[in-house]
């Protein structure tokens, strides 16, 4: 090409884009017209502004998550409810828990921090590490679930459990051994009919550990609600899950492991 | 209208944004909430009469690149990193089919700018004040962007694959 370029990369872009005032877009097109490879570029970048429309265009419809309404309406007034929210989570707001509360349980978990604890990290790089496994999941099938808990328990030195998720559509898969900071750590994976599955990481807490409410981490797209009890650290973690249905779960979980 | 009626019409706005920002949806409606979490504790900050959609998308620019310098610090936040890592070869723009993983493959910078102005319909300008970078940092940003993507793209069918010098 020997003739002087007379239209810029900007405004290709802005071609593209549908953003050049009239009169410069017939001038710009003309010149398109004799440049074959930059007229090619920019009908693919108009294409693409296109395409990406269309592609997200069903976001729209898309029903809303009650969560996000209800962040929208009420902002910082969660911030307020929050900590009566883990209270009410813990089970140990007893009696009758008012209108306000009953949301307030919905209320989001705290953002993930930038620096999970070291229980929510290792449960979340075992559940990445063994939850997408197909033929080998668990170590010991929920078909001998009997021998999982002795042997779990065995060698945590602890009587651990596996609590039951069926009431929330997830069913015991089984469970494994695995190295933890201290010692032998366990982990339960449960599975739902489609397959989503959730592990529970157990390892036991030396005894002047003190106790902690429901807290929340997030590694990479593995979520954890994780808590420690009298005798053990738990973390529940899913990537297959969101944030307010693992948190069911792990209400679920909480009430049977502290009865 | 009040303020959370405002937030309440906009969340598919953001919603839709964030998804072609952050691609798998729980992680887009954590970032919408999170979003939105600011955008309260922020208000005052915000100018009225000014477009709010565009300032909460600076306020999920914000939340957005803090997540990633928190969780992910080698996320390609700047387009200045070298790409020599992120840039496919010829073979592997064939894997790329599709246009979720081609914007998965910009940096973070870029696919914000491209998102903005080709998705959401802002003006230069107005991109260029929701990220806070000059219009010509926009317009360098978007042509990148769009190169790469094209590129990426390419392999689609698979029937032609001109050389670019």
């Amino acid at each position: 090409m020997s003739d002087t370029p007379t239209v810029s990369e900007i405004e290709i872009q802005a071609w593209a884009d549908g953003r050049l005032e009239a009169s410069r877009r017939a001038e710009v097109e003309a010149w398109l017209a004799v440049h074959a490879e930059e007229a090619e570029r920019a009908t693919a970048y108009r294409s693409l502004n296109e395409a990406l429309r269309a592609h997200y265009e069903p976001v729209l419809q898309e029903s809303v998550p009650s969560r996000l309404v209800r962040t929208a309406r009420r902002g910082t007034r969660v911030r307020v409810f929050a900590k009566a929210a883990v209270w009410a989570v813990l089970g140990i707001a007893v009696g009758a828990v008012g209108g306000w509360q009953l949301r307030a349980l919905q209320a989001p978990a705290p953002v993930a921090q930038p620096e999970a604890p070291v229980i929510a990290r290792r449960a979340a790089l075992a559940h990445a590490t063994y939850a997408p496994e197909v033929r080998h999941p668990v170590e010991v099938g929920a078909d001998q679930e009997q021998h999982l808990v002795a042997w779990l328990s065995k060698r945590l030195g602890s009587p651990v459990r596996a609590p039951k998720l069926d009431g929330e559509g997830m069913a015991l898969v089984g469970g494994r051994l695995l190295p933890g900071e201290t010692g032998p750590v366990a982990q339960f994976m449960y599975q739902c009919a489609r397959g989503r599955r959730v592990t529970l990481y157990v390892r036991t807490e030396a005894p002047d550990h003190r106790e902690t409410a429901f807290r929340y981490a997030r590694e990479n797209n593995v979520r954890v609600f994780y808590w420690i009890d009298r005798t053990f650290g738990y973390a529940l973690s899913s990537a297959d899950l969101e944030r307010d249905e693992l948190l069911k779960l792990a209400n679920a979980a909480y009430r049977q492991l502290n009865p | 209208m009040s303020d959370a009626q405002s937030l309440i019409e906009l969340i598919p706005r953001l919603r839709r944004y964030a998804r072609a920002l952050a691609g798998e949806r729980a992680a887009a409606d954590d970032l919408v909430q999170d979003t939105l979490e600011r955008a309260w504790t922020k208000l005052h900050l915000y100018r009225r009469g000014t477009d709010l959609r565009a300032w909460l998308f600076t306020v999920m620019h914000n939340v957005h690149v803090n997540r990633l310098r928190a969780t992910r610090p080698s996320d390609p936040l700047e387009d200045e990193m070298p790409e020599l890592a992120q840039r496919a070869t010829q073979g592997d723009a064939l894997l790329v089919r599709d246009l979720e993983r081609a914007l998965a493959a910009l940096p973070v910078a870029q696919r914000e700018v491209l998102l903005l102005v080709a998705l959401e319909d802002l003006s230069y300008e107005e991109t260029a004040q929701a990220l806070d970078i000059p219009i010509g940092t926009v317009m360098s940003r978007l042509a990148r962007a769009r190169e790469k993507v094209r590129l990426l793209m390419q392999g689609k069918g698979g029937t032609k694959l001109q050389v670019v010098k």
